[in-house]
């Protein structure tokens, strides 16, 4: 990762442009319920806040390119009243990755947790608006996500393949099961929330298993665990909830199966190519 | 005999009383408005769930059943049939409101204004009967009951096809399509409430409508079960929901909840026609969101009102929604007449089944910000003052009234060109005169 060059495939890049078309798609046309200040303010409490952790981690540099995308992530996910648990989102998002550790590996999702844990902790002062997504923003998200699975060849998107279809047929069994028709599960997948968690989720290379058998039975459990939040225990957020409590899990998958963890300094890819920075970059991501 | 069997939730809007904001009378809103419209009030905390159904039931009272998949077996004590008004109350204390300001003497200043309920809701509910055939096709009258006018059962089924026949048999008139429905919620661990007007109490009662029927449960389900009503839907249907809860608004989940179009100044003559008004700008809003929204009409702590389309509820109105966390107050006390602690979210759609093809499910948030579909007239100052703010004012009078039109043709999908000859805009038809180019003034004859 060195050099103007190789920083211009980071696909990173790409997804902070998707989400930020996204965000201003949202703020303009969607009714999203995000006002810019309150987007502003999120995004430049993670940058301060990976700005102080970088300082008091004492790392090479700072790096502002995964805090922004946890930014925008919870820009299009987080609804709060109160600027304050605004602000403490953005914080506990960043610092999470940088005091929730196991073994040098975070143990979850920055965005995932900072939203869970709130949510959780304020008793829901702080919430997520699920269903606020037109099927223009829905479809046209859609494909820029799987145009940047392909683009991007990130190494761990098995992860993503793997939950896909597990979740899929998590909806589409249980409609057959109920007889109910398709048109059910195909409203269901369309949702803004269940791609920003599909795409930038879960497939979080540093918080995901080490081995590729670890992380396929990571993405089953965790859509397992999403349909039984929804469809047992009716309630809402299944997807949140379920990689929360399950991303607990994964030391003991790490255990159980045990993988090369990620190195950072190779290519995942075994051409030549300058592609993984996804994950190199997501060291603190 | 035949009956319908109007599943899940129908509403109606009948026209409504209006009532006047500090004694103007501005604009009545009657007949109704929307065909095929239910009403329903949720009263939701945790997970106990008090449920005001009615609809706009308009045939033969013995023709008439409803068949709601409910959560759980519900007691005697757990259903109640409600007074009408009490839901009239709460749409025209939550319906879209006109207000209406009089432009000041431009060289002095004065301000009035005034609020209008649109018009509203209204709604009602019915009916079933039983047998020892029952159990051999797997249904079981889990019970049965006569509250007020109706006679009420409670079923559960192991197959839906049983329960179809059992339906049919007992005389329901069962849409083609809806076993599979059926059998979707019997899957799930769904009751079934059956109610249909019991006619010698109905007599008794001498009610000419149907009145409200309550039903009171825990369960974690936050939802509508709207799919049964769709089966044999003519066309879309309307549905008006109150949300009654502590935390703050209530959206659905699984669509989008959009707010109406709110604060927009629109011509005068919209004064004499509210409620073609609100049609048509819900009818065209529907339109522009593909018929895939819930829009949000009003959300309010129900202490208080700004402007009041009608007083907030009395406590005692809100325990009889089901409104439980609201103490019982001894009128001798007086003070506020406004409950605390409770918001109100009043959320409308129309729904098909290509467009909602899955039941409502909701969610509360913090969010207590207000929200109200309003619209607002300006009258214009008549005075023949002729100080220079005067001529300004009158200058700016051309452009702000098509401005208006511009507006009300955007919010309805109205004409705008009728829109202007309505408001006797002549020279507007054109094109505003102030518009035109300076230089076409300097050598005009």
């Amino acid at each position: 990762m060195n050099g103007a060059r190789s920083s211009f495939r980071d696909p990173r890049l790409y997804q902070i442009l998707m989400l930020s078309c996204l965000l201003v798609y949202g703020v303009v046309r969607l009714d999203l319920e995000v006002r810019p200040g309150r987007a502003a303010l999120l995004l430049g409490m993670v940058l301060l806040t990976q700005y102080a952790c970088t300082r008091l981690w004492r790392l090479p540099a700072f790096d502002p390119r995964s805090a922004l995308i946890s930014g925008l992530s919870l820009c299009l996910l987080l609804r709060t009243n109160s600027v304050w648990l605004a602000v403490l989102a953005a914080v506990v998002t960043i610092a999470s990755k940088f005091v929730l550790r196991v073994r040098g590996k975070h143990i979850f999702n920055p965005t995932n947790f900072g939203i869970v844990f709130l949510m959780l902790a304020t008793g829901g002062q702080v919430w997520v608006s699920p269903g606020q997504w037109g099927s223009t923003a829905f479809f046209g998200f859609l494909i820029a996500c799987l145009g940047g699975l392909v683009v991007n060849r990130a190494a761990r998107s098995d992860v993503t393949y793997a939950f896909l279809a597990f979740y899929l047929a998590v909806l589409f069994g249980r409609a057959l099961w109920l007889g109910q028709p398709m048109t059910i599960p195909l409203h269901q997948l369309q949702s803004g929330a269940f791609l920003i968690f599909t795409f930038f989720m879960i497939s979080d290379p540093k918080t995901t298993p080490d081995s590729r058998a670890g992380r396929i039975l990571f993405a089953l459990l965790v859509a397992l665990g999403a349909g039984f939040v929804h469809f047992v225990l009716y309630r809402p957020n299944g997807l949140l909830l379920s990689l929360a409590f399950l991303s607990l899990l994964v030391p003991l998958i790490d255990l159980l199966l045990p993988g090369r963890r990620y190195a950072w300094s190779r290519p995942a890819a075994p051409e030549p190519v300058p592609v993984p920075s996804l994950l190199e970059e997501r060291r603190f991501a | 005999m035949r009956r319908f069997l109007l599943a899940g939730l129908a509403l109606l809007v009948a026209a409504g009383t209006v009532h006047a904001f500090c004694g103007f009378y501005v604009a009545k809103a009657d007949t109704k408005l929307f065909n095929q419209a239910s009403q329903v009030v949720m009263v939701r905390d945790g997970d106990r769930t008090v449920l005001t159904m009615a609809n706009d039931f308009k045939g033969e009272l013995k023709e008439f059943a409803i068949v709601i998949p409910v959560p759980t077996v519900l007691q005697r004590e757990q259903i109640h049939v409600a007074e009408k008004a009490l839901l009239d109350h709460l749409d025209a204390y939550s319906a879209p409101r006109l207000v209406e300001y009089f432009d000041p003497d431009p060289c002095q200043e004065a301000l009035y204004r005034q609020a209008v309920p649109a018009p509203r809701a209204a709604a009602e509910s019915a009916v079933g009967g039983a047998a020892d055939r029952a159990k051999s096709l797997g249904v079981t009258i889990e019970a049965q009951y006569t509250v007020g006018e109706y006679d009420i059962l409670i079923l559960s089924a192991k197959q839906s096809t049983g329960l179809e026949t059992w339906l049919v048999e007992n005389g329901y008139r069962i849409p083609k399509g809806a076993s599979g429905v059926l059998g979707s919620y019997l899957k799930q661990g769904m009751k079934f409430f059956v109610a249909r007007v019991n006619l010698k109490e109905q007599s008794k009662l001498g009610f000419s409508y149907l009145r409200p029927i309550q039903v009171a449960y825990e369960s974690p389900k936050f939802m509508l079960p709207i799919r049964l009503g769709m089966v044999n839907a003519a066309g879309p249907q309307e549905l008006f929901v109150y949300a009654l809860t502590r935390k703050g608004r209530v959206e659905t989940t699984n669509y989008r909840t959009v707010r109406l179009p709110s604060d927009a100044e629109i011509p005068l003559f919209v004064k004499d026609d509210f409620g073609s008004f609100y049609k048509a700008m819900f009818t065209q809003q529907v339109k522009k969101q593909d018929m895939r929204a819930v829009f949000l009409e009003y959300a309010w702590d129900m202490a208080w009102c700004d402007p009041c389309a009608a007083d907030p509820l009395s406590a005692d109105e809100l325990r009889k929604l089901g409104v439980f966390w609201v103490e019982r107050r001894d009128p001798r006390q007086g003070g506020m007449p406004g409950a605390q602690d409770v918001f109100l979210s009043r959320l409308h759609l129309r729904y098909d089944s290509a467009h909602f093809p899955e039941d409502l499910v909701f969610q509360e948030t913090a969010d207590r910000q207000n929200f109200q579909g309003r619209y607002i007239l300006r009258h214009p100052w008549k005075g023949n003052a002729s100080c220079t703010a005067a001529r300004e004012y009158r200058k700016e009078l051309g452009r702000r009234q098509d401005r208006e039109a511009q507006t009300l043709a955007s919010l309805t999908g109205w004409d705008v060109n009728k829109i202007r000859g309505r408001m006797n805009l002549k020279a507007s038809a054109e094109g505003p005169a102030e518009d035109e180019p300076w230089w076409k003034a300097i050598w005009k004859d």
